[in-house]
C-alpha cells in the first residue's frame, strides 16, 4: 500500500469528465522520480480519457459497419491529446463551441458517453434527442455548443459567447475548436480581428492535423505556419505539440490564464494528425502510408504511456485495468444506446420555434401544440 | 366494392320489397341512378344509388322482403374494374406478341381509336329508356362501359355533347350550390370565361317560376366536376356509416350553435297570433282537395315567414366581415328534425313566391328527403333566414339559436286553441306564438317587431299568401 | 430601440456604423451617447462575424439587435442565419434558443442600383426556424421591436428603405406591443383585394384610391409578417372579394407572392373568380437610371391594371 494520497484541490477542479470516477487505486511505485503524487494521479487520468476516447471510437466504426450508426462519422483517433489537454483548462462556467469532428471534445467535456452514443444512434435519449447526429452534439447543461458541421460555422458564434461574458464581466471563457480547414474561411479571420478588436475572452483552439479533408495543409496555406498568421491579429499565438498531452495543457493553461486575465484572444496551434480517413466514407487515398505510421509512432497513448513507464508509473496490470474500465464504459454506453427509444414521428415538428410560441401561435405548418404557456421571455439556456 | 343496401325510405320504415331492377350486372351507373324499386309500406320508390361504378352482381330477387340495410347489389368502383377493358387487353397482348415491338405498357383506353360497338351492344333498360326519350339511336353510340357496352352517360353525351365551358372556380361554386346549369349563363370574363356576377346575375333574372332550379345533377359532368378531386373509394351506407353521420352531423350542429351563442348579441321578440281565420280558410281549402294535395298549416306559417322575410329585409341575408349583407332573394331555411338525432335545414329557394299548393309538395318532398339524408347540394346551400317550427312536438314557443351567418331566426310554437280577447269578448281561438330570435348587431327589436307585426297581418288573410 | 435599450440591459445593438455614425440611415442617431459604446457597437466590416457574434451571445442569454446594412450585404452572414440561427434549436433537440433581432434595410426606389436594392425577404422566408416581418408604417416598425426582442427564437425585420423617410405621429402615449404574427387590413373593400407587406403598402393603398375613383372598391392587407403568412386573414379577404393581386417587390420567380398564390389556390380555389394576378419586380438586377428602376419596380399604374384585369374591368 503506499502512503495515503491528498487530493489536489486545483486537480480536482480542473479535472472533468471521463476518467473523473475512476477512484484512484494504490500501486507500487519503483521510480525515484518527485513528480508528486497529484502529477503521477493527474497523469493517469488524462491517460484513461484519451484511451476512452480511442476505445469509443473505434467501437464506432464497428458500429457504423454494421449499420447501427450513419450519416457522417468524422473520427478523432491520433487527436486525443488535443481536446483532453485543452480541457483541462476550463471551468464548468466556460463554454465550449465545436466541430464536426467532437466526439473527443464532448466525451472530454463531460458529455456521457451513453448520451453520445445515442445521439449516433439517432435516439432520443441522445444528447440531441437524435436530431443532430455525431456531427451535432450538444450538452447546453455542460456549456458545450455543438458540433458545427459548416467549416468555421462556429467561430463567430464563439465570439458572441465571449461577447456575452465580457459584457456580463465574467471572468470565464470561451473555447472554440476549429481545424487547418477553417483558417482558410473567411469567418475565421473576421471573428480573430473582431476578438481582438473588442478584446473577448476568446481560446481559438486550431487543430492543425495537416489535411482539410484531402487537400494537405501546403496545398490549402501559401504560409503554413498558422499560429505566426493568427498573431497578426494582435493576439498572442504560438504551436504545440499536438500529440503530447502535457504539453498540450501546459500551453492551453497559460492561454486560459492569459484570457482570464483580461488580455484578449489567444490561439494555439496544436499540431496533430489523424490516424484514420477524414469520415467513414474517405478511401484515404490521398496520404502515403509511410506518413501514416511515422505519425503512429506519435501517437498521443504511446507518447504519455511511454513516459509514465519511463517514470514507473504505470505497470502493465494497471493499464489493462484502464483498458479494461474504457471497455467497459463503451459497453455500457452501447447497451444504453442499442436500448433507447426513438423519437415518436409525430415530434418531427418540434424545436422549430421555442415551444411556448408554438403553443401560443402554431407553427409554420399551422399546428398548435398542447404545451404549456411559458413566460414572456423565456431565457437563452445561460 | 360497395354495396347498394335496402335504403330507408321514410322515418318508419324498418323493410321494403324489391320489386324491379331497373339494372343488370355489367351496367355502368352513376351516382343518383334509379337502379330499382322498392315497395314500402307507403308506395312504390325508384331508389338511386350513391356511387359511380359497375353493378357486379345483384344479390336480391324481385319480390324479396329485406330489412332496411341489407345488401341488395355489389356495385364494383371504376378503379377496382381495371383501366384496361378487354379490348384494350387484347391489343396489348396482340402487341407484346409481336418479337419486334419492344414492350409497351398497357394502352390507356381514352387514347385508344373508338372500338367498333360489338353487335350484341349490351344495355340496361334504363339505358334503351333514356335513348328513346332523347332520341338517340344507340347503333351509333360509341360504348365505354365494361365490354364496350353502352352506358348512361354515354347516350346523355350522344343527346348533348359536352362543351367544356369556362369558368370560374367561384361562379362554378355558385352555379352548384344554386343548381344553375352554368351553360345557360352568359360569360362575361376573360375569353368569355363565367365570373360569380354572371351566375349571381342569371339567378336573379330567371326567378325560376317553378320555384326549382335545374338541379346540380342535370349540368354536364364536365362542368361541374371538380379540377383536383379524386375518386373517392366506394362508400357504403350501412349502419355504421349512418352512425358515423349521425356523429358528424352531432358535431357540425355543436360547431355552428356554440359558434352563434359566443358570436351573436340575440334578442327576443314574441307574438300571440290568432289562426282562426287562417285554420278556417285552410279547411274550406282542404275539404276540396284530394288528400294527397291537402295542404298543412305549416305551409301557410312558411308562406308568412318568408313573405315577411322579404318586407323586412334587414332580417333575411347574411352577417359577414362586420357588417350586414342583405339578400336578394328569400332562401328559406326550414329546420327539419332527423330520425335519430339531430337536424338539417335545408332550402326552400323564394319560398316568398311559391303557390301554397306547390309549396306544400316541395315542403314535403323536401323534409322526405331531409330526414333520409337525400338533400340535393341546392338545397343545402346558405339560406338567408330559418324557421323552426316544432309546434306539433308540444312546446308552446320556441326561441331559437340563430344559424350564423344568419341575422335571425323564426319560430312557430304548437297551434292551439288559447282563451283569446275578441272584440271585447272573451274567446277560444286557434292560436300560435310566433318569435323571433334576432341578431343584434344586425338589426334592433323594432324591427323584429316590425316583421312579427308583418306575420301576423299576413295570416289574417290567408287568401292572399 | 431607445425604449428596448432603456428597459432590459440585456438588450445591446451592433452593426456597421451603428454608433458614431448613426446607423447608415440614421436609425440610431443619438444611442452612442445615451448607452455607450458597449451597448452601441459599431462593427467591422465583417457580416458573417457579427451576426454570428449576434447568435453566440443570443445563446449565452442576452438579445441582441444586429443591424446589417442591406439585405445584398446580408448574404455575408447567411451562414449564420441559416446554419446557426434557426438550426440550432431543432439541432440541440431543444436546448439552445437564440433570441436574436436582425434588421435590414430591404428593397429598392433610391436609385442605388444593382448591389443595394434588391428585396430578398422571400429567401429568408424560406427557411424554418426563423420569424421573418415587414413593417410598412413607422408604427409597426417601433412597436413591433419591443415583441421581436421577446421572442425567444430568432427574427429578422425587414425595413424598407423608402419607409425611412415617412413619419408619423409617434406620441409619447403611443405604447403599444404590435402583435407579430397577423397580417393587417389596412383599407376595407369588396371587390379585389390587394396582398402586400414592406414597402409595396403605400403604392397599393394609392392604387385602392384610384381604383375608389373606378367604383372599385379595393381591400388592402399589409401581411407584416412574412412567415409565418397568416393565411387566415389573406383567406378571409378573398373569400370576400373573390379577386386577387398580390404585390411583392420580389422577382416573380420563386417568391412570396408565388407562395401567396399558390396557398389561395390550396385553401381558397372555390373562392376564386379570377386567376390570381402577380406585380412583382420585373426579373432583371434593378438598374441605376430613375426611369428605368422605376420600370422594373411594381408602381401604382400597373397594381391598378392588374386590379381591373381581375375585377374583369380592363381599363
Amino acid at each position: 500500500m503506499s502512503t495515503a494520497r491528498k487530493k489536489s484541490p486545483k486537480n480536482e477542479a480542473t479535472r472533468r469528465g471521463v476518467g473523473s470516477s475512476r477512484t484512484a487505486r494504490p500501486r507500487p511505485r519503483s521510480g525515484a522520480r518527485n513528480d508528486g503524487e497529484a502529477e503521477d494521479k493527474h497523469r493517469h487520468e488524462l491517460l484513461a480519457a484519451m484511451l476512452l476516447i480511442r476505445r469509443f471510437e473505434e467501437r464506432c466504426v464497428e458500429l457504423y459497419s454494421a449499420s447501427a450508426i450513419r450519416g457522417f462519422v468524422h473520427l478523432y483517433i491520433g487527436e486525443e491529446a488535443v481536446a483532453v489537454g485543452v480541457t483541462q483548462a476550463l471551468e464548468p462556467a466556460d463554454a465550449v463551441v465545436s466541430t464536426y469532428r467532437e466526439h473527443g471534445h464532448a466525451l472530454a467535456r463531460g458529455v456521457p458517453a451513453e448520451a453520445v452514443l445515442a445521439e449516433m444512434y439517432g435516439k432520443v435519449s441522445g444528447c440531441s434527442r437524435g436530431r443532430g447526429g455525431s456531427m451535432h452534439l450538444f450538452d447546453a447543461g455542460r456549456r458545450f455548443y455543438g458540433g458545427n458541421a459548416i467549416v468555421g460555422g462556429g467561430l463567430p458564434v464563439a465570439a458572441g459567447l465571449a461577447l456575452a461574458e465580457k459584457l456580463r464581466d465574467t471572468t470565464n471563457v470561451v473555447c472554440c475548436f476549429f481545424g487547418d480547414g477553417a483558417f482558410a474561411e473567411g469567418e475565421f479571420h473576421e471573428t480573430a480581428n473582431l476578438a481582438a478588436l473588442w478584446n473577448l475572452p476568446l481560446l481559438l483552439a486550431c487543430e492543425n492535423n495537416r489535411y482539410a479533408m484531402g487537400t494537405p495543409l501546403t496545398a490549402e496555406h501559401a504560409q503554413t505556419d498558422l499560429a505566426m498568421r493568427a498573431s497578426s491579429y494582435g493576439m498572442p499565438a504560438w504551436a504545440v505539440d499536438g500529440m503530447d498531452v502535457l504539453a498540450v495543457e501546459q500551453a492551453a493553461r497559460r492561454a486560459v490564464d492569459g484570457i482570464r486575465a483580461g488580455h484578449g484572444p489567444h490561439f494555439l496551434e496544436l499540431r496533430t494528425y489523424r490516424f484514420r480517413a477524414h469520415s467513414m466514407y474517405d478511401p484515404d487515398r490521398y496520404r502515403d502510408k509511410a506518413e501514416i505510421e511515422r505519425w503512429r509512432t506519435r501517437d498521443p497513448l504511446t507518447v504519455l504511456g511511454t513516459l509514465m513507464r519511463t517514470l514507473g508509473e504505470l505497470h502493465d496490470e494497471e493499464y489493462a485495468d484502464m483498458e479494461r474500465d474504457a471497455a467497459e464504459a463503451v459497453a455500457r454506453a452501447e447497451s444504453f444506446a442499442e436500448e433507447a427509444l426513438l423519437e415518436p414521428t409525430a415530434d418531427l415538428l418540434r424545436f422549430v420555434h421555442s415551444e411556448d410560441q408554438v403553443a401560443r401561435h402554431g407553427d409554420d405548418n399551422g399546428h398548435q401544440q398542447q404545451a404549456e404557456h411559458g413566460d414572456d421571455v423565456p431565457g437563452g439556456v445561460a | 366494392m360497395g354495396e347498394f343496401r335496402m335504403p330507408a325510405l321514410g322515418a318508419d320504415m324498418e323493410q321494403g320489397t324489391l320489386t324491379e331492377w331497373l339494372v343488370h350486372p355489367g351496367d355502368h351507373v352513376s351516382k343518383g341512378d334509379p337502379v330499382a324499386v322498392i315497395e314500402t309500406a307507403k308506395s312504390d320508390i325508384e331508389v338511386e344509388c350513391f356511387e359511380d361504378g359497375v353493378v357486379s352482381a345483384l344479390l336480391a330477387e324481385p319480390g324479396t322482403v329485406l330489412p332496411v340495410g341489407a345488401p341488395l347489389a355489389l356495385i364494383t368502383s371504376e378503379a377496382e374494374t381495371g383501366a384496361v377493358p378487354p379490348v384494350a387487353d387484347e391489343r396489348a397482348v396482340s402487341r407484346s406478341g409481336e418479337p419486334t415491338a419492344s414492350p409497351e405498357p398497357p394502352v390507356a383506353p381514352d387514347i385508344l381509336e373508338p372500338a367498333p360497338p360489338p353487335a350484341d351492344t349490351v344495355t340496361s333498360p334504363l339505358v334503351r329508356h333514356l335513348a328513346q326519350d332523347k332520341h338517340v339511336d344507340l347503333a351509333t353510340v360509341r360504348g365505354t362501359g365494361r365490354g364496350g357496352r353502352i352506358t348512361r352517360h354515354d347516350v346523355e353525351r350522344a343527346a348533348a355533347p359536352p362543351v367544356r365551358i369556362r369558368a370560374t372556380p367561384m361562379a362554378r361554386r355558385l352555379a352548384s350550390e344554386a343548381g344553375i346549369d352554368l351553360a345557360a349563363v352568359t360569360g362575361t370574363g376573360d375569353a368569355g370565361a363565367v365570373r360569380g356576377a354572371d351566375v349571381r346575375g342569371w339567378a336573379a333574372a330567371h326567378p325560376a317560376p317553378d320555384g326549382r332550379r335545374e338541379a346540380a345533377d342535370h349540368v354536364p359532368k364536365a362542368a361541374t366536376a371538380a379540377p383536383h378531386r379524386a375518386t373517392s373509394g366506394p362508400a357504403t351506407d350501412g349502419p355504421g356509416a349512418r352512425d358515423q353521420r349521425r356523429e358528424t352531423m352531432r358535431s357540425a350542429i355543436a360547431a355552428l350553435m356554440a359558434r352563434s351563442q359566443r358570436e351573436i348579441p340575440h334578442y327576443y321578440l314574441s307574438r300571440t297570433v290568432d289562426l282562426a281565420r287562417a285554420m278556417a280558410w285552410l279547411n274550406a281549402h282542404n275539404r276540396d282537395c284530394p288528400v294527397s294535395r291537402r295542404l298543412l298549416p305549416a305551409c301557410l306559417l312558411l308562406k308568412a315567414a318568408a313573405r315577411g322575410a322579404r318586407e323586412v329585409p334587414e332580417l333575411n341575408g347574411h352577417w359577414a366581415d362586420g357588417r350586414f349583407h342583405p339578400a336578394d332573394t328569400v332562401r328559406l331555411g326550414v329546420a327539419i328534425a332527423v330520425r335519430g338525432g339531430g337536424l338539417v335545414a335545408p332550402v326552400l329557394v323564394d319560398a316568398d313566391e311559391d303557390t301554397l299548393p306547390h309549396l306544400m309538395s316541395r315542403l314535403k318532398d323536401l323534409a322526405n328527403r331531409a330526414r333520409t339524408g337525400r338533400l340535393k347540394s341546392s338545397e343545402t346551400g346558405a339560406p338567408t333566414i330559418t324557421v323552426t317550427s316544432i309546434g306539433d312536438r308540444g312546446a308552446d314557443a320556441v326561441y331559437g339559436v340563430i344559424h350564423p351567418p344568419q341575422v335571425a331566426l323564426v319560430g312557430f310554437g304548437a297551434i292551439q286553441d288559447r282563451p283569446c280577447a275578441v272584440d271585447g269578448l272573451l274567446g277560444i281561438r286557434p292560436t300560435v306564438i310566433a318569435t323571433l330570435a334576432g341578431d343584434h348587431r344586425a338589426s334592433d327589436g323594432a324591427t323584429g317587431a316590425r316583421y312579427l307585426a308583418a306575420v301576423e297581418r299576413l295570416l289574417q288573410q290567408p287568401e292572399e299568401l | 430601440m431607445r425604449e428596448a435599450l432603456t428597459a432590459d440591459d440585456r438588450v445591446f445593438l451592433m452593426g456597421e456604423d451603428v454608433g458614431k455614425y448613426g446607423g447608415a440611415f440614421g436609425v440610431s442617431l443619438g444611442l452612442l451617447e445615451e448607452f455607450g459604446p458597449e451597448r452601441i457597437r459599431d462593427t467591422p466590416l465583417s457580416e458573417a462575424a457579427f451576426v454570428g457574434a449576434g447568435i453566440g451571445a443570443a445563446i449565452a442569454g442576452l438579445r441582441p439587435i444586429v443591424e446589417v446594412m442591406t439585405v445584398n450585404f446580408s448574404l455575408l452572414a447567411l451562414d449564420q442565419v441559416l446554419n446557426n440561427a434557426a438550426t440550432l434549436l431543432h439541432m440541440s433537440g431543444g436546448q439552445v434558443s437564440v433570441p436574436i433581432v436582425l434588421r435590414m434595410t430591404t428593397g429598392a426606389g433610391r436609385q442605388l442600383a444593382a448591389q443595394h436594392s434588391h428585396s430578398l425577404e422571400g429567401w429568408y422566408a424560406h427557411i424554418p426556424g426563423i420569424r421573418v416581418l415587414a413593417p410598412a408604417t413607422p408604427a409597426d416598425a417601433r412597436d413591433m421591436l419591443a415583441p421581436a426582442l421577446a421572442d425567444p427564437d430568432p427574427v429578422v425585420i425587414f425595413e424598407h428603405g423608402s419607409l425611412y423617410n415617412t413619419s408619423s405621429d409617434l406620441s409619447a402615449t403611443h405604447h403599444r406591443r404590435a402583435d407579430i404574427f397577423s397580417a393587417a387590413v389596412r383599407r376595407q373593400g369588396d371587390d379585389v383585394s390587394l396582398i402586400t407587406y414592406g414597402g409595396s403598402l403605400p403604392k397599393a393603398l394609392a392604387a385602392a384610391d384610384r381604383l375608389a375613383a373606378d367604383r372599385v372598391s379595393a381591400e388592402v392587407i399589409d401581411l407584416r409578417s412574412l412567415r409565418p403568412l397568416d393565411d387566415a386573414t389573406i383567406m378571409a379577404s378573398v373569400r370576400h372579394t373573390n379577386h386577387v393581386v398580390v404585390v411583392d417587390e420580389g422577382w416573380r420567380t420563386g417568391s412570396l407572392a408565388a407562395e401567396i398564390s399558390a396557398r389561395i389556390c390550396e385553401q381558397a380555389f372555390y373562392e376564386l373568380d379570377a386567376p390570381v394576378e402577380r406585380v412583382c419586380s420585373a426579373e432583371v438586377p434593378i438598374p441605376y437610371a430613375r426611369h428605368m428602376e422605376e420600370a422594373a419596380l411594381p408602381s401604382t399604374g400597373n397594381i391598378v391594371r392588374a386590379a381591373l384585369r381581375t375585377v374583369g374591368r380592363n381599363g
